[in-house]
Parts: C-alpha cells; structure tokens; sequence
C-alpha cells in the first residue's frame, strides 16, 4: 500500500501536526518508503494467531478506588504555558 | 584527568567504604571531567551543586557507618527520567524548559541507595533513533575515534549520551532505555556494557513514554558487574506501573562470576544475515568459542520468525508513540504556539515543537491506527509479535538457557553518514536487539572486540523472562575471556 498527498493531509491532521504544501511531498516518500518496508509482513501466515497484548502472561492489576493524592494546583499548574485563576487558559473553544 | 573517574563503580563503592577518598572527592572528579567534555555534548544539563550536596551527606552517612548500596556513587541519568526540580526534555523542543514536580520511581530508588546525580543525559529526541543525532539539544560525540581519523562518530542510540558519557568516563554509570535496542545498540557502539532487563522488572512511571509494551529501563555500565550492581537498585515492584512485576529482585551482583558450565547456548541461524561482514561473524564465532572454552554446551536453534520482527516492530513502535505523544498539545506544559484557534494552537506547536523523525514516527503511527487501517497493520503486527515471542519459548521449552547473538550489524558509524536519503537505513542498526523487545525478554551486550578500523563491537544474549542473573554470568565469562578493550584517552578536553 502507498500513500498519496490528499491522504499525507488528511494524517497529519488527524495528528494535528502542521504539514507545508513544500514539506508534503516529502513526508509522502518517507512514509512510502516505510510502507514499502513493513509490506512483507502481509505474507506472514496469521491464522488463528492470537494479538499480543502482553508480553507476559499477567492479571491486570487494579488498586483500591480511592483518592490518593490531590490539593497540588500549583504542581499540577506549575509548567502550564498560560495559566489563570487555578486553570490552563486556551482560546475560546465554544463560540 | 583525575584518577579516579578510572575506576569502575564497584571499585569506587569499595573505596568510599573504605575511606580511601571521600563522596565529594569523587564527584568532585566527575564534575570537572564533565566540566571539561562539553564538546562531546553528553549531557543537557549539569547538576553539579546537586551532586555535591548529596556527596557531602553521602561522607556523613560513611562516617556514622549507614551507606546504603551506591553511596556518594556518582551517575548521569537519561534526559527521558522525570527528575524532580531538573529539566526534562526527552530531547525535544517541545518539552524545553518543563521541569517536573515529580521523581521517576527508578531514579528515586537509585537515590534511596545513595546515588548521586551529575546530570541529564542527551539521547535521540523522544528516544527515537539509532545515533543520537535526531536530540534537538544537538548530536552527541562518540569519545571514540577510528584508527588515524578524527571524524566525529556517533555514539549510537537513543541512549547515545548515557553511553557516550560512561565511555568518556563522564559519569560511573547511567540510566538509560530501551524500546527496540536504545540500550544495547549504543552500548556496543561504545565499548560499554548495557543491558534491557525483561519487560516489567523496573519501573516505567515517570520515563516519558515512547512505545509503553516495548519500554524497559536499564543501565549502562563500564562493566558486567557494575551493570548488575545498578540493576539491583533500579529493578522493583511499583504500584504506579501496573505492568511493573511484583517479583524479588535478586542481589545481581552475586551472578557475576558464577560458573556457566553446562549452560545451554542457542546460535540462531536467522540472525546469520546475507551480506553480514566478515568481521561480525568471526567476532560471533569468537563468541561461541569463549562460551564453550567455558563449558556450555552450544546448539545451533531456529528462530523462524526473525526477520519480520523489524517491520512489525516499525508498525507498533509508530502506533504506541502516536498515542503517547498526543498530550503534547501545548495545553499543559512546554512550548505553546498560538493561531486563530485550539486546532490551530495544536497543529502550530507539534510542527514546531517536534522534530522531523518523531513527526514521520507520529504520522505513521496515525496511519497505522486509522479507520479501515488497524486490522491491516496494527493488528497484524501484533499477531506477528506473538509469533515471535512463541519462537524464543520454543527454545527455551527446548532447554536452551541463553542465546548469543551480535549486538549490531556494524560498528559505530560517522555523523551524518546513515539515514539521510532513507529512514529505513537507521531503522537496520536494531536488526538483532528488536526481536527481544517484542518478545519482551532480557537482553545483555558486553564488548567483544575491535572492528578493523578501531571501534568496538559487542555481542549479545538474550535470556528467559528474569533470569537477568544467568545473563550476567554468561556476560562476564565473555567480559573475561575477550581481549580488553581499553576506553579512549580524553582528545576532548
């Protein structure tokens, strides 16, 4: 399978990374060529194989559903890039 | 150069203990070698007063007779450890300037033992690359040089500061991780001795994450003994990692030296590559010859599904990451570039803030993921990664205790060299460490040799599901039958 630009696009928007008309066409070559590489894999025989979901057979654990930390606005804040009143600021989201 | 930053740990522990020289002596050696290395550029940021502080309660607790295991013992530690009140950046743009309210849990042990910290180490932006060229803090050096040359050579990576700076003697040893060789490739790169413990043995909260079912932190080590010494201190129960193992960790160092006498040593033909050089086959051969001059008994095994393992690897690494770095929105920490909107705010700030293999690495991933795709890709992937996993069973169900292999297809490469035209080319260096990632199984490079032209090269082994301690046998059994490689005398100071 290979990708074409309006598809490049459409990636790097669900990514919500911002791709320049110049620099498309390029990221279209690297991913192809990547695709190109993981290609051969549609040849492995998968019938009946089981996903991997953990490497090793293990129960999920799961702790107690209790409150175990809290009151640390000021940590939770302290790396914000614009923070207001005990809150992240963002623009305007909801016309 | 001070004496001192010759030593290995061990022998540094020893000595502290034995007040040959004081904690602040010793960091204090530390820190004017790392004062001295900057052309290397190992380390993002040094942390000298904070070493200095710990060593000075490290001389305290010597004197009243309390040292814990790596008292006033001096480490740098991978800029991808959360580190409280230190910079953080996993080497990225994005993260430039975020400083953590928290402490990993494996640096915190490392403290809980006495360790102190010189530094943050440089690695491959978000732990991406094979070179530790893709870090937006710059490429790191290799301390070491080809044989009449001084062209600069990569130190390997992602972990290629961690090593580089174990190598240069910047440090007694480093945190580093692993996902698909970012241990092991840049410790065979660099003469050191590096191991990925089994998926689950230490701690990943507070790592930023990469691929969460193929990360597993580790260290680097001058040698095979220091290497299981920090192990023992990093390695743990955590109940903030749910996929952290609630298992003993055994006292590593006491495998160092045991006999490997009638240990079962499988030989994998699929990693016998077409067109693999001479030399990495003859250092391998040498390998076999060490191990049965020690009384294992060597048998050559299959692992069939060995060659898939790169591309699939190249689909679920992508795919985890895309996930995982979907936080760095600008919202809550680091770099923020606004628009007309939040979608704008978004798109702005990761085209900035990420460089260009960790963007290619999140669209893919994207791709992969997406609606009509993930059976496809992803979940074929993963069917493959079972597969593989069910190879290494099979041998070791056989009888087979370990698996030897070597660590990369070449020796350490110059900047600039591998990867320009075709990402794919650097994707080849961790043709023999991914398999183990995938499988999630322990895996140990310790240096073997010297390449024609003077760098190193190291062989690896892969053991069963936590048993780190026969790795460390069979790794310090080679440590001693191989020539010894002598570490490069300080051209960058």
């Amino acid at each position: 399978m290979s990708v074409d630009l309006a598809t490049v696009r459409r990636i790097a928007h669900l990514a919500r990374i911002r791709v320049s008309e110049e620099e498309a066409p390029f990221l279209q070559n690297e991913i192809n060529s990547i695709l190109d590489f993981v290609e051969e894999l549609n040849a492995v025989d998968v019938e009946g194989v089981e996903p991997m979901t953990s490497v090793l057979p293990m129960a999920m654990k799961k702790r107690a559903d209790v409150v175990t930390d809290g009151n640390i606005v000021e940590k939770v804040l302290a790396n914000a890039p614009a923070r207001e009143d005990g809150f992240f600021v963002v623009p305007k989201v909801i016309e | 150069m001070s004496e001192l930053t010759r030593l290995t740990l061990a022998e540094a522990r020893d000595g502290l203990a034995s007040k040959k020289f004081s904690a602040v002596e010793l960091n204090e050696a530390f820190i004017d070698a790392v004062a001295r290395a900057k052309t290397l550029n190992a380390y993002i940021v040094e942390t000298p007063e904070k070493a200095l502080e710990r060593a000075r309660a490290s001389d305290e607790r010597i004197a009243k007779g309390e040292a814990r295991p790596l008292e006033g013992v001096p480490l740098g530690v991978k800029d991808l450890y959360a580190t409280e009140g230190v910079q953080t950046t996993a080497a990225s743009h994005i993260l430039e300037g975020f400083v953590p309210p928290y402490e990993s849990t494996v640096t915190a042990n490392l403290w809980r033992d006495g360790a102190t910290m010189l530094g943050k180490l440089n690695l491959d932006e978000f732990a991406m690359g094979s070179s530790n060229e893709t870090s937006y803090f710059g490429p790191v050096i290799s301390p070491w040089r080809r044989k009449n040359s001084d062209a600069k050579i990569v130190p390997g990576g992602s972990s290629g500061g961690s090593a580089a700076a174990v190598a240069a003697r910047l440090c007694l040893g480093a945190t580093a991780t692993d996902t698909g060789g970012s241990i092991r490739q840049p410790a065979a790169f660099t003469g050191t001795v590096g191991i990925k413990p089994t998926y689950g043995r230490c701690s990943r909260w507070g790592i930023v994450a990469f691929a969460s079912s193929l990360d597993q932190a580790g260290p680097i080590a001058r040698n095979v003994r220091d290497a299981a010494i920090l192990l023992r201190s990093m390695a743990g129960h955590d109940p903030k990692d749910t996929t952290s193992v609630d298992a003993p960790v055994p006292d590593y160092e006491k495998a160092v030296g045991a006999s490997v006498k009638g240990k079962v040593i499988g030989i994998p033909k699929e990693y016998r590559l077409d067109g693999m050089s001479a030399e990495i086959t003859a250092l391998w051969e040498r390998g076999v010859n060490w191990l049965r001059a020690g009384g294992a008994e060597i048998r050559e095994i299959s692992l069939p599904h060995t060659k898939h393992a790169l591309p699939a690897y190249y689909i679920v690494a992508p795919a985890e990451a895309s996930s995982n770095l979907a936080r760095y929105d600008g919202v809550r920490y680091g770099l923020r570039r606004t628009g007309k909107d939040i979608v704008d705010l978004y798109e702005l700030t990761r085209a900035e803030g990420f460089g260009k293999e960790v963007r290619r690495r999140i669209m893919i991933g994207t791709y992969v993921l997406s609606a009509g795709y993930y059976d496809a890709y992803y979940l074929r992937a993963q069917k493959i990664r079972t597969l593989i996993k069910r190879d290494f069973d099979l041998a070791y169900a056989a009888g087979v205790d370990a698996i030897l292999t070597p660590a990369t297809p070449s020796p350490a490469f110059a900047l600039g060299e591998k990867g320009a035209a075709d990402p794919v080319e650097m994707y080849l260096n961790d043709v023999f460490t991914v398999t183990v990632n995938m499988a999630g199984l322990p895996g140990l490079v310790v240096p073997a040799g010297l390449s024609s032209d003077g760098l190193p090269l190291g062989l690896q082994l892969i053991g069963r599901p936590f048993e780190e301690e026969t790795l460390f046998a069979l790794g310090e059994a080679i440590e001693q039958a191989a020539p010894k490689i002598a570490l490069p005398e300080p051209w960058w100071v």
